[in-house]
């Protein structure tokens, strides 16, 4: 199936996704990486108001290119990063803010629980930076700069951003891991 | 005899070949993706496949880097021992670096590695990462080869006991498995056998610059075959191509030793050459 989704996302809207599907979204996303994660989880703690909302939110796990125009900021290249670096934090993030989405590739190791009910994460394929830019319309603007070009919250207007693949979908079913299990599978078998 | 290049032609073209590395691959790397698109029978994978093969084509149409991860800086130097710059190499391949991280522009990649700060212009202590090696004759033959880190973090190196030289197949099996679709797959996988713990690691990394159509041993093609075995495919969506090659490089090494070091490269195989000096 495919489907055109407008943020903020609604609990409704990710429901009905199944891992395979092919998913559009036009709107807002937010990026954030490492350090962004980290960020979010410690004023979560200390109980700080974030300068942003993540409820019904789309989380790019992306550091962009962006160069410094005399009209503002311009996205040069942004494709997804590895997602399975923020692995341990997402638990957290989600239990602490209603993410609905959460683009990125390569999968997230041990995460579809928390996913469940809750949230999808949706593939964009590594490294098409080039292409993503073109369905990055504007720069809305930008949080923590502070951390760096690539670690800070960039909030990017997009249309019809995609083609994404639900890896994950609200149900506890992971593509990812599914192709993991029968890669670790043939390798048992290589080994003996 | 002299290389007749003065210190700023040298930068200029120095940073013209980091922007043909970040813009477009060789065409061997091109041509390997292009097979795969057409050999592979899962949908998705294919998908995936196709996105690939059209964001190449933007990011030449648009003159913009094919990927976000621009990539940390290394260079291969093949220093010929008759070549004179009359300038210093280093300093002028640091200030290219710069240029072309303002000019294309590249994503500032570089940070300390403890306090994790930014230099914001793609320079740091030993960045860019220059391996220079010395060669006769009176050219210099500089390589450009930005890595990004979604596939060097997937990098791993083993020291085997000596006994152990059929276990090394089965190593690049389990590093590619822990890895799946987090080095951005379809990959070019380098393997350096001997030398040293870091020799290994070299080796491992030059062998990614080898021709993806160059003929492949023994050793090379049975990995590579069993590397796509495993049905991991392009991104770990599942598919037959998760490596588009295998390069295996060696040395000699102590007695005692087997090192062995994978590097992993993600689809975008980026590097471009250029030759100074020679005969004029």
């Amino acid at each position: 199936m495919e489907y055109h989704l407008q943020t903020p996302l609604k609990k409704e809207d990710i429901e009905k996704l199944n891992a395979g599907d092919v998913v559009y979204i036009s709107g807002e996303l937010l990026t954030a990486r490492d350090e962004a994660h980290a960020r979010i989880l410690e004023m979560k703690e200390k109980g700080e108001k974030l300068p942003f909302s993540l409820e019904g939110a789309v989380i790019y796990h992306c550091g962009p290119l962006m160069q410094q125009t005399e009209s503002g900021w311009k996205v040069i290249s942004a494709g997804p990063t590895t997602s399975g670096r923020m692995s341990k934090m997402t638990p957290s993030l989600l239990k602490a803010h209603e993410v609905r989405a959460i683009i990125g590739k390569g999968g997230m190791k041990g995460i579809a629980s928390a996913l469940e009910n809750k949230c999808v994460y949706l593939a964009y394929t590594g490294g098409c930076a080039a292409l993503a830019a073109e369905l990055i319309k504007e720069v809305n603007t930008v949080y923590w700069l502070d951390l760096g070009m690539p670690e800070a919250v960039w909030v990017l207007r997009v249309e019809e951003f995609g083609p994404l693949i639900v890896g994950i979908d609200s149900k506890g079913k992971d593509i990812f891991a599914e192709v993991r299990e029968r890669a670790e599978k043939v390798l048992e078998k290589l080994q003996k | 005899m002299s290389s007749k290049i003065s210190r700023e032609n040298f930068i200029r073209s120095i940073a013209d070949l980091l922007r043909k590395a970040e813009i477009e691959l060789p065409d061997d790397v091109e041509s390997a993706l292009r097979k795969a698109e057409t050999a592979e029978e899962s949908q998705v994978a294919k998908s995936q496949l196709q996105a690939i093969l059209k964001n190449l084509e933007i990011a030449k149409k648009h003159g913009v880097p094919m990927c976000q991860d621009t990539g940390i800086m290394i260079f291969f130097a093949e220093f010929g021992t008759e070549f004179q710059p009359g300038f210093d190499l280093e300093a002028a391949l640091r200030e290219a670096v710069i240029l072309a991280t303002a000019e294309v522009p590249l994503r500032p990649n570089a940070v300390d590695p403890l306090t994790r700060k930014n230099s914001g212009d793609n320079t740091g202590v030993g960045i860019p990462d220059i391996h220079w090696k010395l060669v006769p004759g009176n050219q210099l033959k500089i390589t450009a080869a930005p890595k990004g880190a979604g596939s060097e973090n997937m990098s791993a190196l083993r020291m085997f006991n000596p006994t152990e030289t059929g276990n090394i197949r089965n190593f690049v099996l389990e590093t590619i498995v822990n890895a799946c679709g987090m080095p951005c797959p379809p990959l070019t996988i380098g393997v350096g056998i001997g030398g040293s713990s870091d020799a290994a690691a070299r080796l491992a990394k030059e062998a990614l610059l080898e021709p993806l159509d160059a003929p492949m041993n023994g050793l090379e093609r049975e990995i590579l075959e069993t590397v796509n075995s495993l049905g991991i495919g392009c991104m770990g969506l599942g598919g037959s191509t998760t490596a588009l090659a295998v390069h295996v490089k060696t040395a000699s090494c102590h007695t005692a030793s087997l090192p062995v070091a994978i590097n992993i490269q993600c689809w975008a195989n980026r590097h471009a050459s250029i030759v100074f000096g020679g005969d004029e």
